[in-house]
């Protein structure tokens, strides 16, 4: 069990009668990637600040390598940040600015040119320590900025929107460089973000937040397999949900009702822990369509349904499909078996949408939405 | 006549109307900065060609013939040094006062909040809208009602005080300029790479205000130097440069006096030519 880096009791955070974060406990391990992903204001900002020094929290405790830091000023705190805009002093050279941390702490000359030249090189800005910030691109600031944190050796960085700024381009190449560097100093990085799919690729755990508060903090895959609320769901990709009432089990299946009529499955540990009425989900991905006549494996659940809408991505396709209640499922079917654009099931055509229960997932369901997130296309 | 204004597209390209626009254009523009120009610096250049004039009595408005003796002897009519010594004197020191408190000010009042900061705003605007003559008058009574020798006198310390005081308002106006579009963050990644308060505001802060500091002192020494209003009423019987020159005046400015004016033009010329020169060199 690794040992905790970063450990927030009841932190909570409010701005008038504003909460901005609402008593959050977490642990991060040290050495690991985590992110606080969630939309704008939904206070992943504002914890971030409080774990920087930036912020007082309204109440609760916050420690660093078991130290209690609540109420320290950001000079006394073993953290550094990586700012959303750089924030590169710009009256300094990139060599002073990175040396700037290390100036403060006294560190001898020789020894920080020599740990410039080093911060440069893992940032792949050799040579470049007498230009001024005016003078160098987006993604070179960007990398002089995570330089001038790493060079401290802190025990923990923290990292604010830090691609937000840069182009789609950019930002991926990005993404594969800050988990290189987060992999090859092992520093524990704490990551704010609004962008799942950038979560998703750098992160060993996320806290997808909302509200001012988290709703589930898991790895990557599990949150996006098994979401454990509806706006999870809705944040880390598309998800078909539908309300069901819970109707028995079969075997290792818990059997769930359709309003329409039409039985599902789901394994029955998902049924754990719901008390109130629950939705249950699918990913468009995991859905296969069939011809009405064609034969079904009995370990799928089957749903008919009728062709709506489908938009040729290339890749893909991508289906909507209306059962007899009137809500809509999306599909996305990789164009393998049906390629080309005549081969597509045509709207107005019949299918049966088949998926695995397996596939499935089950939330608390609040009752009001068909269908939740947007497809992930920007 | 009719087809031309009918349409203008059909105007021949080398019609004499065009070619007039053509010339116009490209010179109009040269001419009017000329014009500009001279108005603005002929009375600098008549300052300057009249202190090396040589007239044979007290009055210096007729040229006469070149000579070199009044810049040789700058400070020759009695007063006058001294005059030039005290308005120097009371430039510097009341530039220094106000650049420190003002910026002082302006970070206090651009930053922070707290009481009373609405009504500090407003007073600071009240010196710059009063005209000199009332507020040299009012601080004539002030002066003299609660200071009786030995705690004001009037001389260089009321000088002084009324200086400082219009100057701080030009101070705080200009730092605050320079301060509202001041990039908070900056500060914020000074205190997270581990400097405090007190370093975060040297190493960050101050030099990126520094422009505006400057700015200020710079209007604030001149605004000093050439003040005669509110001076005039303050002064008692110490005299300074404007007053020793409107002193002249009536029998005579002495060619020395615009000796001293090209001096402090030539200076205060210079100085802005340096400071720009550095600001491109450090920026190129």
């Amino acid at each position: 069990m690794a040992e905790i880096e970063v450990r927030l009791v009841d932190v909570t955070k409010r701005f008038g009668d504003f909460v901005a974060v609402d008593a959050i406990n977490l642990e991060v391990r040290n050495g690991e990637f985590f992110s606080l992903l969630g939309p704008s204001g939904c206070g992943k900002t504002t914890t971030l600040r409080m774990i920087g020094g930036f912020e007082e929290p309204t109440h609760g405790l916050i420690e660093l390598s078991g130290q209690d830091v609540t109420w320290l000023p950001p000079y006394r705190r073993n953290v550094n940040t990586v700012f959303q805009n750089y924030a590169l002093f710009p009256h300094l050279t990139l060599g002073e600015n990175i040396a700037f941390g290390l100036r403060r702490r006294n560190v001898k000359a020789d020894e920080i040119k020599k740990r410039v030249a080093d911060a440069l090189e893992l940032v792949q800005l050799t040579g470049y320590e007498d230009r001024k910030p005016g003078q160098i691109s987006g993604g070179q600031a960007q990398r002089v900025a995570l330089a001038r944190a790493l060079i401290n050796r802190p025990a923990v960085l923290l990292l604010d929107e830090p691609l937000g700024a840069l182009d789609l381009k950019l930002r991926k190449q990005m993404q594969v460089e800050l988990k290189r560097i987060q992999q090859e100093v092992g520093i524990t990085f704490i990551y704010v973000t609004h962008d799942q799919e950038e979560a998703m690729t750098m992160s060993d755990r996320i806290a997808v937040m909302n509200k001012g508060h988290y709703e589930q903090l898991a790895g990557p895959a599990e949150l996006y397999e098994r979401p454990k609320t509806r706006f999870v769901a809705g944040f880390l990709g598309v998800s078909n949900l539908l309300p069901v009432k819970a109707d028995g089990n079969a075997d290792a299946h818990a059997v769930l009702r359709l309003p329409d009529g039409t039985a599902a499955r789901a394994p029955r540990a998902l049924m754990n822990g719901h008390t109130g009425p629950v939705a249950l989900g699918v990913r468009p991905e995991k859905i296969r369509l069939k011809a009405p006549a064609d034969e079904v494996g009995g370990q799928y659940n089957r749903l008919e349904g009728v062709v709506r809408d489908a938009s040729y991505i290339g890749v893909s396709t991508q289906y909507i499909v209306e059962l007899r209640d009137q809500r809509r499922i999306t599909v996305f079917e990789q164009n393998v078996e049906r390629a080309t654009k005549a081969e597509l099931w045509a709207p107005g055509e019949k299918v049966v949408m088949t998926w695995l229960p397996e596939h499935s997932f089950v939330v608390p369901d609040e009752g009001v939405v068909e269908q939740v997130g947007i497809a992930a296309v920007e | 006549m009719t087809a031309v204004a009918l349409a203008p597209s059909a105007r021949p390209k080398g019609s004499v109307a065009n070619r007039i626009d053509r010339v116009f254009d490209r010179w109009s523009m040269i001419v009017y900065t000329l014009l500009a120009v001279i108005y603005l610096l002929l009375p600098v250049a008549v300052i300057i060609l009249f202190s090396f004039n040589d007239p044979p009595g007290k009055t210096n408005v007729v040229w006469h013939g070149f000579t070199l003796k009044y810049w040789l002897n700058p400070f020759g009519p009695d007063g006058l040094g001294s005059a030039v010594v005290l308005s120097i004197t009371i430039a510097i020191l009341s530039t220094l006062i106000a650049t420190v408190l003002g910026t002082l000010m302006a970070l206090a009042l651009e930053r922070y909040q707290f009481r009373g900061k609405s009504f500090a705003n407003s007073l600071i605007f009240i010196p710059m809208a009063t005209p000199e003559i009332i507020m040299g008058a009012s601080l004539l009574t002030m002066f003299v009602s609660i200071g009786q020798p030995p705690f004001f006198p009037l001389n260089f310390v009321t000088i002084l005080i009324a200086h400082i005081m219009f100057n701080i308002s030009y101070v705080v106006v200009t730092v605050r300029a320079r301060l509202a579009g001041f990039p908070r963050h900056l500060e914020e990644a000074a205190m997270d790479l581990f400097a405090n308060e007190w370093q975060t505001f040297w190493r960050v802060t101050f030099p990126l205000i520094l422009p505006g500091i400057v700015a200020a002192a710079l209007l604030a020494f001149s605004l000093s130097i050439d003040d005669f209003v509110i001076t005039n009423f303050t002064s008692g019987m110490s005299v300074t440069f404007p007053m020793y020159i409107y002193g002249a005046a009536r029998i005579g400015i002495p060619v020395q006096v615009n000796v001293i004016g090209t001096s402090i033009f030539l200076i205060a010329v210079g100085s802005v030519a340096l400071t720009t020169l550095a600001g491109r060199r450090k920026r190129g």
